[in-house]
């Protein structure tokens, strides 16, 4: 080594460059590769989502004439309510079709025609009644929901060219809504209902506020039980715990139990929170239980991270002033661990918002109609919602999975977004 | 807290004759006094049977080689071991006749009878005033705001940092240079007003100006506090210290007046130290 001349080693330490620099130009260009692979599909994904989707956020809707005829819904003119309530209110809607197109008889040709609108019309014009039975004997302008096929048919995506017997409208159907439609009587508007309303059987019906309802409950629940228990087991385990053999065996449980199956919490959920405590079946309280168990080992873990990052300087400082191990932790470590505390509860809950299947085991994976109105209500939840509505046949529940899908990620956006804002309050005050 | 109002003087506790330290251990009227104190880590004895006083108003600088356990001993004095896992102290250490590893006695009281500054400044990142405020806040001293602002103002003061820092008291303690920081933290130590402060290589992070500034305010302080001191600068212990004691992997080789064991040590360790033989 000592025999080697200034000059040979700079031209060895030259050569090696060449060498190093070329090593850090391709790791560059591999980073880059795999940044721009992932915005791809990232890419991809978005686009076929928001293509598929964003049809849903619109609904066609029928405009008709209607005439309240009181021989068809109260004949004897005794306006009880339990007359109103047993009418029978698609005639007035199938009365007022036959008015638009009197050209169309037959038994078989009407009911085509009738099938233009959906069944909810009739429970709309119940309500109107019920609310105001005044209204009888008059005459109203309204718009209904159109049927599910009549809308697709107006998103075009419905071929015409195939032959009618492919088709799930007949040609005399599509001639009427063309009809309607010419007439400034059928039309795209902005479908509010998805938003307000709950799952339905019927395509155009179904709407996604009863999941996000049911899972902004099952979130709420498992964030205030997996954030205070999470935090305070991981204070304990981190600040508090002697070191031994039993401290470790907790250690290495909590460790695998982040890696099990998600399936396998929800059947520890149906075991113990459903069979044994007795707990109401699909209810959002037993869904955030049972995610609470499946985020904690997250929160614990995240948070043990973040409080051994807090420099030990800190801690003896507060020891050397005479602060006892809790306020120790209370006025310094804490504070100061809590953005790491905060960035893994917001992966915690995340994960806990996408998760499907051990809510499937303890059913919240129901057809449920109604908006949930407390805990204990029957409920599902988004990603359940889309798994339900991807597993039906009909075309429309197409672009309405693809929107479930949009509004899913939107409420995950909305949620990061509020965990990082408190995240950046904390790093501010410090 | 009895013997400190009645003013008699606490007797000195018998050496044992198995202690093979030079010079003079005991002093008159001992604040601290520490009794064949050993300190094990796991297996391994880091101290070994210690024997020292501490006095009151006096500087003790205490000095040795790295590993030599001088910080581990001045960590004994409040109970910072406790806090290491694994951490083991036997023998006496009394303060004022009060043995303060009595299982009865609560370490809080302890701290804050005996405040530590550290080798790298560490303030809390918190407000200048904030730091200041922690130990009388925490331990209950001052019944309301008013009081709370004397003590923050005259703790800065008598740390130097008042005049550099009396603009800015809520701004954040972290953003002071390395000196300033260090007095930031003399300051949060008297302002529980303790009778002892230990210091452990409290410049060794800091530039010669603001060592010097540090090195003036122990010399302030000694008047109302006992002081120890663990340094590796022996120009420091010269400079700032009445008594010196000399570690050496793990024993207490020595102890007497600073000026004596720097002009005449007595045991050949000492000397070889201090001439510069190692080190």
């Amino acid at each position: 080594m000592s025999s080697r001349t200034a000059a040979d080693t700079r031209l060895l330490v030259e050569k090696s460059l060449r060498r190093r620099a070329w090593a850090e130009r391709r790791f560059r260009a591999y980073g880059l590769g795999a940044v721009l692979l992932g915005v791809v599909f990232v890419f991809f994904l978005f686009a076929s989502i928001i293509s598929k989707g964003y049809t849903a956020f619109l609904q066609a809707r029928v405009t008709l004439d209607i005439f309240y005829d009181p021989a068809a819904i109260d004949p004897e003119g005794t306006r009880q309510a339990e007359t109103l309530a047993m009418a029978n209110y698609s005639a007035l809607v199938r009365a007022a079709l036959r008015e638009k197109f009197p050209e169309i008889e037959g038994n078989a040709r009407r009911r085509a025609l009738y099938a233009l609108v959906s069944s909810s019309a009739a429970f709309e014009l119940q309500h109107r009644v019920q609310a105001d039975p005044s209204l009888l004997g008059q005459r109203q302008r309204l718009s209904f929901l159109a049927a599910a096929n009549v809308d697709q048919l107006l998103k075009g995506k419905i071929d015409r060219r195939l032959p009618e017997a492919n088709r799930v409208l007949t040609d005399q159907q599509i001639a009427c809504a063309d009809k309607l439609v010419n007439d400034g009587q059928l039309k795209l508007r902005f479908n509010s209902a998805f938003f307000t309303g709950g799952d339905s059987r019927e395509p155009e019906q179904a709407g996604v506020w009863g999941a996000v309802v049911g899972s902004m409950y099952t979130l709420a629940v498992t964030l205030l039980l997996s954030f205070p228990i999470g935090v305070a087991a991981a204070i304990y385990l981190e600040e508090f715990a002697p070191r031994n053999r039993w401290t470790d065996l907790i250690e290495v449980n909590i460790n695998n139990l982040a890696a099990v199956p998600s399936i396998v919490f929800g059947l520890l959920g149906l075991a113990m929170f459903l069979n044994f405590f007795g707990m109401p079946r699909s209810a959002p309280l037993v869904g955030g239980f049972v995610l609470t168990l499946l985020t904690l080992p997250t929160i614990i873990i995240a948070s043990r991270a973040a409080l051994k990052a807090v420099p030990p300087s800190i801690r003896e400082a507060a020891f050397g002033m005479g602060a006892s191990r809790l306020q120790m932790v209370g006025h310094h470590v804490l504070p100061l661990a809590m953005p790491g505390i905060l960035t893994g509860t917001i992966i915690g809950m995340a994960r806990a918002l996408g998760e499907t299947a051990p809510l499937l085991m303890i059913g919240m994976v129901a057809f449920i109609v109604n908006v949930p109105r407390s805990l204990a209500d029957p409920a599902t939840v988004l990603p359940v919602q889309i798994y339900l509505w991807a597993d039906s046949s009909e075309r429309a529940f197409l672009e309405r999975t693809s929107a479930a899908i949009i509004v899913l990620l939107a409420f995950l956006i909305v949620m990061n977004a509020a965990a990082v804002i408190l995240r950046n309050r904390f790093e501010r005050r410090w | 807290m009895s013997a400190e109002s009645t003013a008699i003087p606490v007797p000195v506790l018998p050496v044992s004759a198995a202690c093979k330290t030079v010079g003079s251990v005991a002093v008159a009227d001992p604040l601290i006094s520490a009794r064949d104190v050993n300190v094990y880590y796991g297996e391994k004895r880091a101290i070994m049977d210690v024997n020292i006083d501490i006095a009151r108003n006096q500087v003790l600088a205490m000095i040795g080689p790295s590993g030599c356990g001088k910080s581990t001993f001045l960590r004994c004095l409040n109970r910072m071991n406790d806090t290491i896992e694994g951490a083991r102290v036997t023998g006496l250490i009394s303060m004022e006749g009060s043995d303060i590893y009595d299982k009865r006695k609560d370490v809080v009281q302890l701290r804050a009878r005996i405040g530590m500054v550290f080798q790298k400044p560490n303030p809390f990142p918190k407000t200048i005033y904030e730091n200041v405020a922690y130990g009388p806040r925490i331990h209950g001293l001052a019944a309301d705001r008013v009081e709370l602002d004397e003590i923050v103002t005259t703790s800065l003061r008598r740390a130097g940092l008042w005049d550099e820092v009396k603009d800015r008291l809520n701004n954040p303690g972290t953003g002071l240079s390395g000196g300033q920081q260090q007095r930031l933290c003399i300051a949060r130590t008297i302002a529980v007003n303790p009778e002892v402060i230990l210091m452990d290589e409290p410049c060794s992070a800091l530039d010669p100006i603001a060592t010097a500034r540090i090195e003036d305010l122990i010399d302030e302080l000694r008047a109302s506090y006992a002081i120890v001191i663990v340094t590796h600068s022996m120009q420091q212990a010269a400079r700032v210290s009445q008594r010196t004691a000399y570690f050496h992997l793990g024993d207490l080789i020595e102890v007497g007046e600073t000026d004596r064991i720097f002009t005449n040590p007595r045991h050949k360790l000492t000397e070889d130290y201090i001439t510069g033989r190692f080190g």
